[in-house]
C-alpha cells in the first residue's frame, strides 16, 4: 500500500515512516508543509495519506486543509488525519461529503501500533477512523436527548465502538461476544435511533456519524 | 486663485455670522443657565434644589457639548468631552450624586458665568467691528443731515464737518477690514479660551492614570497566579508522570533477558502512563491557549467551543479580520465563561453566542433561556472575566432576572487586522 506521510517534526515523520514501512507500506513521499503535502497528493495519488493538522507555513490548520482540498480534486482520496488534539469542529468538516476514507486521530494512538496500523488500513480501503475522544464528546452533548437516552449500556457501548468506525467483527472481538449478537445490538440500535439499517459496514459507519454530528 | 479668495470670503462670513450667534447665545442661554444654577444650589439644603439640579446641570451639559462640537467644526479646536460615565442604574439622588462629585460639572458651572462676558465681549467682537464699520461707512457722514445734537457713532456731532464725514467713513472702513479679516482668528481664539474651561483637566488624567495603574497590577497578579498554576500542574501532573515511564523503562531493560514476559507488561504499562501524561499535558494547554483559537481565529474557536457543550448553543460570528492574540484568548476566555454558566447553573435548554466588531469594540453576548438570578458579584468566574476584560479597557454587563433569561454584553476595545487571504 502507497502511503504518502505529513508531519513537520522530524523525530515523528522519522518514527512514521519506520513504523507504516515495518507493516508493509511503501512511503512514497514524506512532506513537512502544507503546499508539498497538496502536491504529492495529487502527483502521487497514494493508497492514503497520513497527515498532521498543524503543518508550515501558517501553523495553523494547514495540512487539514490541504487534505481537504486534495480531496476536492481526487473524490473519496483516504486521509487519516492526527493531531495534538480533536475538534468536533473538524471531524464535521473531515466528514462532510460522506464519502468515508477519513480517519482523525490524536497522535498518541499512534503509540498502540497495532491499533493505529489496523486504523490507517481501514481508512485506506474506504472505512472510518474516529478517534474515541471525539466519539464520547459527541455522545456526551447528545446523551441528553430522547432517543440516545433510551439505549441501554450494551448498546451505548457498540454505538461508540462503531462510531469508532469498526466492523461488526472488530466490536465483537473487542467486547468478546458472537458477531451475531453484535448484529442484534446494532439492528436495536439503527431502529432507536430511526437509521435505515445497511449490510455495509462503511455506510453503517458514516449513518450513525452523521446522525451524531446533526 | 479666484476659488480661493472666495472660499476666504466665505470663512470671514460665516466668521461674522457665528460671532453674532454667540454673542447672543451667551446672553440667552448662558445667562439664565447661570442664574438658574444658583437659584438651584442655594435651594439645595431645602431639598427643592435636588430636584431641580440635574434638569438644569442636563442642559448646561448639552449646551457645553455644542459649544464644544462648535469648537472642533468652527476652528479646528478638539474639546475632548470630559464627564465621567454615568454608573450602572444610577437614579434619583443616585444621579445628582454622580453630576456633582464630577469636577467637569463644576468646570461647567465655571464656564457659564465666564461665557456671559467672553461669549459677549470676545465671540462677539467680529460683529461689533463689522455692524460699527459699517455704520461708521454707511450712516455716520449722513448723519449731520439728518441731527444736529447728541453723538455721533464716532465722535460728538457738533464736531461733524467735511473733516468729520470723511474720518468716519475711513475708521469705519479699517474696522471693518479688521473684522473681516481677523473673525476667523478671533473665533479660534474663543474656542481655545473655552476648551481651557471645558476640556479635561489634570484630574481626569490622574484619575485614568490610577485606573490603569489598578489594572494593571491586577493583571500582573492574575497572571503570576496563572503560571504558577502551570507550573504546579506540570510539576505534580505530567512531569511526575514522565519521571514514572522513564523509571518503568528501565526496569522493563533489566528485565528483558531473564523474563521477557515482565517486561512486556511493564511496558504496556509504560505506554499508558505516557498516554496519561499527554492528556493532561493537552488539557493544560487547552486552558492557556486553545489550540483551535490558534489555528481558526475567534470564529472557529468560539463554534468548536459550542459544539463541546451539552446544550444547543446558536453561534453568529460577524468578525472581518483578525484581532490581536491577546485579545483573542480573552475574547475566548470569556465566552467560554458565560457558556460554562449557562451550561452548569442555569438550567438552560439554549443558548446563544453573538459575536461583531462595531468599528471599534468587539462586542460579545451570550445569553440562555436558564432560570436567571446570576449575580455578577458572587461567582469568582465572572469577577476573573471582568478583570481580564478589563485589562483591555473592556467591559461586562449582566441582566439575569429571576426566572431568566440571562443575557452578558462584554466589550473588548480593539482594532482588527486585515482578514489573511
Amino acid at each position: 500500500m502507497r502511503v504518502v506521510i505529513a508531519e513537520d517534526l522530524a523525530l515523528l515523520r522519522d518514527g512514521l515512516i519506520r513504523l507504516l514501512s515495518a507493516y508493509e507500506f511503501e512511503v512514497v513521499e514524506a512532506v513537512d508543509n502544507g503546499p508539498s503535502l497538496k502536491r504529492a497528493l495529487v502527483e502521487h495519488r497514494p493508497d492514503v495519506a497520513v497527515v498532521d493538522v498543524r503543518l508550515p507555513p501558517t501553523f495553523t490548520d494547514e495540512g487539514l486543509r490541504a487534505a481537504l482540498d486534495a480531496r476536492r480534486e481526487i473524490p473519496g482520496l483516504p486521509v487519516l488525519v492526527l493531531s495534538q488534539h480533536v475538534e468536533q469542529l473538524y471531524s464535521r468538516e473531515l466528514l462532510s461529503d460522506s464519502s468515508g476514507g477519513i480517519g482523525y486521530l490524536l497522535k498518541d494512538r499512534v503509540s498502540d501500533v497495532k491499533q493505529f496500523v489496523e486504523a490507517v488500513r481501514r481508512v485506506a480501503d474506504g472505512g472510518t477512523a474516529l478517534d474515541p475522544d471525539v466519539v464520547s464528546q459527541l455522545l456526551t452533548r447528545r446523551s441528553r436527548e430522547e432517543p440516545l437516552k433510551a439505549l441501554t449500556p450494551r448498546e451505548r457501548e457498540v454505538l461508540e465502538l462503531m462510531a469508532e468506525g469498526r466492523s461488526n467483527a472488530a466490536i465483537a472481538a473487542k467486547m468478546f461476544v458472537t458477531e451475531k449478537a453484535v448484529t442484534k445490538h446494532t439492528a436495536n440500535i439503527f431502529a432507536k435511533l430511526g437509521l435505515p439499517v445497511s449490510e455495509d459496514d462503511n455506510r453503517r459507519v458514516l449513518a450513525v456519524l452523521a446522525y451524531l454530528h446533526a | 486663485m479666484n476659488g480661493e479668495a472666495h472660499d476666504h470670503a466665505r470663512e470671514s462670513g460665516l466668521a461674522v455670522a457665528r460671532s453674532l450667534l454667540q454673542a447672543l447665545l451667551a446672553q440667552v442661554a448662558n445667562l439664565p443657565l447661570a442664574i438658574l444654577l444658583l437659584v438651584s444650589l442655594a435651594f439645595v439644603p431645602l431639598g427643592v434644589g435636588l430636584a431641580l439640579l440635574p434638569p438644569v446641570l442636563f442642559a448646561l451639559r448639552g449646551l457645553a457639548n455644542q459649544q464644544r462640537r462648535w469648537a472642533a467644526e468652527w476652528s479646528g479646536v478638539e474639546i475632548v468631552v470630559p464627564y465621567r460615565p454615568r454608573p450602572e442604574g444610577a437614579s434619583g439622588i443616585g444621579v445628582v450624586k454622580w453630576l456633582l462629585r464630577d469636577p467637569a460639572t463644576w468646570r461647567d458651572i465655571l464656564w457659564t458665568a465666564v461665557n456671559a462676558v467672553t461669549g459677549l465681549v470676545l465671540a462677539g467682537l467680529p460683529a461689533a467691528l463689522v455692524v460699527y464699520g459699517l455704520e461708521g461707512v454707511l450712516v455716520a457722514p449722513w448723519m449731520p443731515k439728518v441731527h444736529t445734537f447728541g453723538w455721533g457713532p464716532f465722535w460728538p456731532l457738533s464736531d461733524y464737518g467735511l473733516a468729520g464725514s470723511a474720518g468716519s467713513a475711513l475708521l469705519g472702513s479699517l474696522m471693518l477690514l479688521v473684522g473681516w479679516q481677523l473673525g476667523p482668528s478671533i473665533m479660534r481664539a474663543y474656542a481655545i479660551v473655552n476648551r481651557s474651561m471645558l476640556g479635561p483637566t489634570r484630574g481626569r488624567l490622574e484619575e485614568r492614570v490610577r485606573k490603569l495603574t489598578e489594572t494593571r497590577t491586577e493583571t500582573v497578579d492574575a497572571s503570576a497566579a496563572e503560571l504558577r498554576r502551570i507550573e504546579r500542574d506540570l510539576h505534580d501532573g505530567a512531569q511526575a508522570r514522565i519521571v514514572a515511564v522513564s523509571m518503568t523503562i528501565g526496569l522493563a531493560e533489566q528485565l528483558v533477558k531473564d523474563d521477557p514476559e515482565a517486561a512486556a507488561r511493564l511496558m504496556a504499562e509504560a505506554r499508558q502512563a505516557s498516554g496519561t501524561a499527554l492528556t493532561e499535558l493537552r488539557d493544560l494547554v487547552r486552558g492557556i491557549h486553545p489550540p483551535v483559537l490558534a489555528e481558526r481565529g475567534l470564529e472557529g474557536g468560539v463554534r468548536a467551543l459550542a459544539l463541546t457543550l451539552p446544550l444547543p448553543v446558536d453561534v453568529a460570528v460577524d468578525v472581518p479580520g483578525r484581532a490581536a492574540a491577546p485579545v483573542e484568548s480573552a475574547a475566548y476566555f470569556a465566552v467560554a465563561e458565560m457558556l460554562a454558566n449557562a451550561a452548569k447553573h442555569a438550567e438552560a435548554a439554549r443558548a446563544w453566542v453573538d459575536v461583531r466588531h462595531n468599528g471599534s469594540a468587539l462586542v460579545m453576548i451570550v445569553g440562555d433561556d436558564g432560570r436567571g438570578g446570576a449575580d455578577p458579584t458572587a461567582g469568582s468566574g465572572m469577577r476573573g472575566i471582568e478583570r481580564r476584560l478589563a485589562a483591555f479597557d473592556g467591559t461586562l454587563a449582566v441582566t439575569s432576572p429571576e426566572g431568566g433569561p440571562t443575557v452578558v454584553t462584554m466589550e473588548l476595545p480593539c482594532a482588527l487586522s486585515s482578514p489573511k487571504t
